[in-house]
């Protein structure tokens, strides 16, 4: 039995993951019969096809718009594309190019038999996860010889809309300590039913995320990474409606840490929630697949909705998280799951409910590469208070052992940061993790104490939530606004109509694949 | 760092408040001391600090010092410096255009709305365009507000519809027109490289084109926001830092009643 700083019967916690299990379980049953033009587009990814057409439209979105329009987007492209290798002896790049001129129609060719479309689309398939396993090996290689930095790993954003400014700026963060950069997407990334092509130098707040550009900053934090004797990670975003392909593309050119939420497009973009819980399933199984550690969303909720009171709705929804996550193959290490400080500084006390959450959160998911996320909600423009508000932040990261600390910046909510800011951000970080370092193992909780109950509390209503939610389903709860108090009606938001009910032909070999050869 | 604890600097300038030429304040009046720190795209050492310090005389500062310096990062030096202001800026000829109007609490604007208008004013809001933000919107609009501010949810006599975020202007005026609304708000987070200039001036400039500029009380708010900048869009106001939803509602109640009374 494991032991709890915080009085917490674990008994309760095994209730809570059980009735966890049930809701993801219940949404699975959903997923696996239905695909989206985010899915197929993924698996053309997968069998190498890449570039795009004349109109600078990705030749993905060529093949899955192409049967989209002629209504058998059910069917799944790796079917017409099988029947095309077999047809025309063509390889699928070439297939998809033949498709954008106009010269091909996948839809009018004699149909082959199913097991000859396997077996024709097979190499492609062996191909790719071997592609995958070696990115992975390479990762793994780095993690055996050169290390890396102890945790919780300190990441920092880069955010200049120019992939190659942004290389700059991400050596830069790593010399000065980081472990992760993230690069952040321009705004409005996540409603592009399209993934852009190329190396890119405008974006708005942010870098499109692309494959070149994925190359482009892997290749330069390898170096540095070699330069500072530290494996460097690069984080980006699997989310929005194109969450599966940027999963494909990260795991092709060795992404490590990936933004993957289940519910976050759609509560946060409005996004339909059918399009996302099937994506995000393919998503997760890639990233799974990958080593990718997977981070989740929920600190968002405390931006829209309050932190003392909604706390336990960060708790459930990290349960779900993590049900639906072990169901598409990622183990508990590749868990990033998310929650935030967030509180108002002026309520008293407000550090012991932080530090009792922090604690609480950990103690519940004891492998999980936590992901901690700084103030936000309530950073002023004031720099010099900013800055001891992240300090605090970072306390009970050292102390309760986080997994990922995204460095606060005293500059939120002025600017982008500045090469400045994040210098001060990591020192800030170092200084305390390196003066408090222990203060965990040295320090208990007054039993019954304000830490003790307030723990013991959230886990509570975290409880009933769960209840509720498995009694309606998880569909109808985010319709009540369960979650950030934000409403979403099931056949409401953005990319419904990417999304189909498999039919007779459907075949992805990859999920099965994926699954089974961790 | 030798100076000690103490300044011990002469002070041989007028120790006196003059607001025609105001100065930064230290500890003594008219010391003009001011801090400020930078990065310099160069190699720290004796140069990188003779080139800040060189900076900050062009930029008007006498006895410039530079207390912290810090190389990020190969080519790159961070400083952290003092030095004492030598511009004056004359206070009393200054005029900043302002929301006109008394700020009122929640229960004020709705007294005022319920015996001046006798029905609830509609109002709807948004993130517009690309930006992702709802934070803005969502202190100003929701229930609970921000900071100890109730938002106009709460209000009685405010009917608030809070359309989130990434809402491209052509839904918002649709929405506005099917809600009848009373007044917009717009709020708009992201401001690289302006781009929330650009899509205020298109739902200006769409709203003119549907005819519906003059029918609705159009504002704006975000952290780049202000006054002046939304009265130069075409904007009736704008709201910045620092600012409620008492603020929005009591501006929207009486602007409301300005129009009514024209």
């Amino acid at each position: 039995m494991q032991n709890s700083k915080l009085g917490l019967d674990f008994q309760k916690v095994a209730h809570a993951k059980n009735v966890a299990r049930n809701i993801a379980d219940d949404v699975q049953k959903f997923v696996d019969q239905y695909t989206t033009v985010a899915v197929e587009r993924t698996l053309c990814r997968l069998l190498g096809i890449d570039g795009i057409d004349a109109n600078t439209v990705p030749l993905p979105n060529v093949l899955v718009d192409e049967i989209k329009d002629k209504g058998v987007l059910n069917q799944g492209i790796l079917f017409f594309i099988g029947n095309a290798i077999l047809e025309t002896g063509m390889n699928p790049q070439e297939i998809a190019e033949k498709v954008a001129e106009n010269q091909l129609d996948l839809t009018t060719l004699p149909i082959h038999q199913p097991e000859e479309i396997k077996r024709a689309l097979q190499p492609y398939v062996e191909a790719s996860i071997q592609r995958i396993s070696e990115r992975r090996n390479k990762k793994q290689h780095y993690l055996n010889t050169i290390g890396e930095g102890p945790k919780p790993y300190l990441y920092v954003i880069v955010a200049t809309g120019n992939i190659y400014e942004d290389v700059v700026q991400a050596q830069a963060a790593a010399r000065q300590g980081a472990d992760i950069i993230a690069v952040i997407r321009t705004t409005g990334q996540s409603l592009l039913d399209y993934v852009p092509y190329g190396a890119t130098t405008e974006g708005f707040g942010g870098t499109f995320a692309t494959q070149e550009n994925f190359r482009i900053m892997r290749k330069a934090l390898d170096e540095v990474s070699e330069e500072v004797g530290r494996y460097i990670r690069l984080c980006n975003y699997c989310s929005g409606l194109c969450m599966p392909e940027i999963a494909a593309m990260g795991a092709l050119e060795g992404l490590d840490v990936m933004l993957n939420d289940a519910l976050y497009g759609i509560l946060f973009r409005d996004i339909n929630m059918q399009r996302t819980l099937v994506d995000q399933f393919m998503s997760r199984v890639i990233n799974g697949f990958a080593g990718v550690i997977i981070n989740t969303g929920e600190d968002n909720y405390l931006t829209t909705a309050d932190a003392v009171e909604q706390a336990h709705t960060v708790l459930a929804s990290d349960l779900i998280n993590e049900q639906l996550a072990l169901l598409a193959g990622l183990k508990e290490e590749q868990m990033g799951l998310g929650h935030a400080f967030e509180m108002d500084p002026a309520l008293e006390n407000g550090f012991l409910l932080e530090l009792a959450q922090a604690q609480m959160i950990r103690e519940i998911f004891p492998k999980a590469t936590l992901k901690y996320m700084p103030p936000t909600k309530f950073m002023t423009g004031n720099i010099f208070r900013g800055h001891i508000q992240d300090a605090l932040f970072n306390m009970i990261g050292i102390w309760t052992s986080q997994g990922i600390q995204l460095l606060g910046m005293p500059t939120e909510a002025i600017h982008t940061p500045f090469m400045s800011d994040r210098y001060l951000s990591i020192e800030n970080a170092k200084y305390i993790f390196g003066n408090m370092k222990n203060i965990g193992d040295e320090v208990e909780f007054k039993k019954d104490g304000i830490i003790q109950k307030r723990a013991q509390e959230v886990l509570d209503n975290a409880i009933s939530l769960l209840e509720s939610i498995e009694r309606e389903g998880l569909f109808t709860a985010l319709e009540k606004g369960i979650f950030a108090d934000v409403k979403r009606p099931k056949n409401g938001g953005k990319g419904l109509e990417g999304v189909a009910a498999k039919g007779q032909h459907y075949y992805n070999p990859f999920i099965e694949l994926m699954l089974t050869n961790h | 760092m030798s100076g000690g604890l103490y300044s011990t600097e002469k002070r041989d300038f007028d120790l006196t408040l003059d607001l025609k030429k105001i100065k930064p304040y230290g500890d003594t009046m008219n010391d003009g001391k001011t801090q400020l720190s930078f990065t310099l795209p160069v190699p720290a050492g004796e140069e990188a600090i003779e080139a800040a310090k060189q900076l900050m005389k062009k930029m008007g500062f006498e006895n410039p010092l530079v207390v912290y310096h810090k190389e990020l990062t190969e080519g790159y030096t961070f400083f952290n410096c003092y030095g004492s202001c030598t511009h004056t800026v004359d206070y009393t000829s200054i005029h900043v255009p302002k929301v006109e109007g008394t700020k009122w609490d929640m229960k004020e604007t709705d007294d005022f709305i319920r015996e001046n208008i006798g029905r609830p004013l509609i109002v709807v809001g948004a993130s517009t365009g690309t930006d992702a933000h709802t934070v803005g919107i969502d202190a100003i609009m929701n229930m609970k507000g921000f900071a100890g501010h109730y938002g106009l949810e709460r209000y009685d006599m405010i009917d608030a519809h809070n359309l989130g975020s990434q809402v491209p202007n052509e839904e918002f005026i649709a929405k506005a027109i099917e809600l009848k609304a009373d007044a917009l708000l717009v709020s708009q987070t992201v401001t690289q490289k302006d781009v929330h200039i650009k899509n205020m001036i298109e739902l200006v400039e769409m709203l003119e084109a549907e005819g519906l500029r003059d029918k609705v009380i159009l504002a704006c708010g975000g952290p780049r926001i202000s006054h002046e900048l939304a009265k130069e869009l075409g904007y009736d106001a704008g709201f910045g830092m620092n600012t409620y939803a008492d603020d929005v509602a009591s501006f929207i109640a009486q602007e409301f009643v300005r129009r009514k009374n024209k």
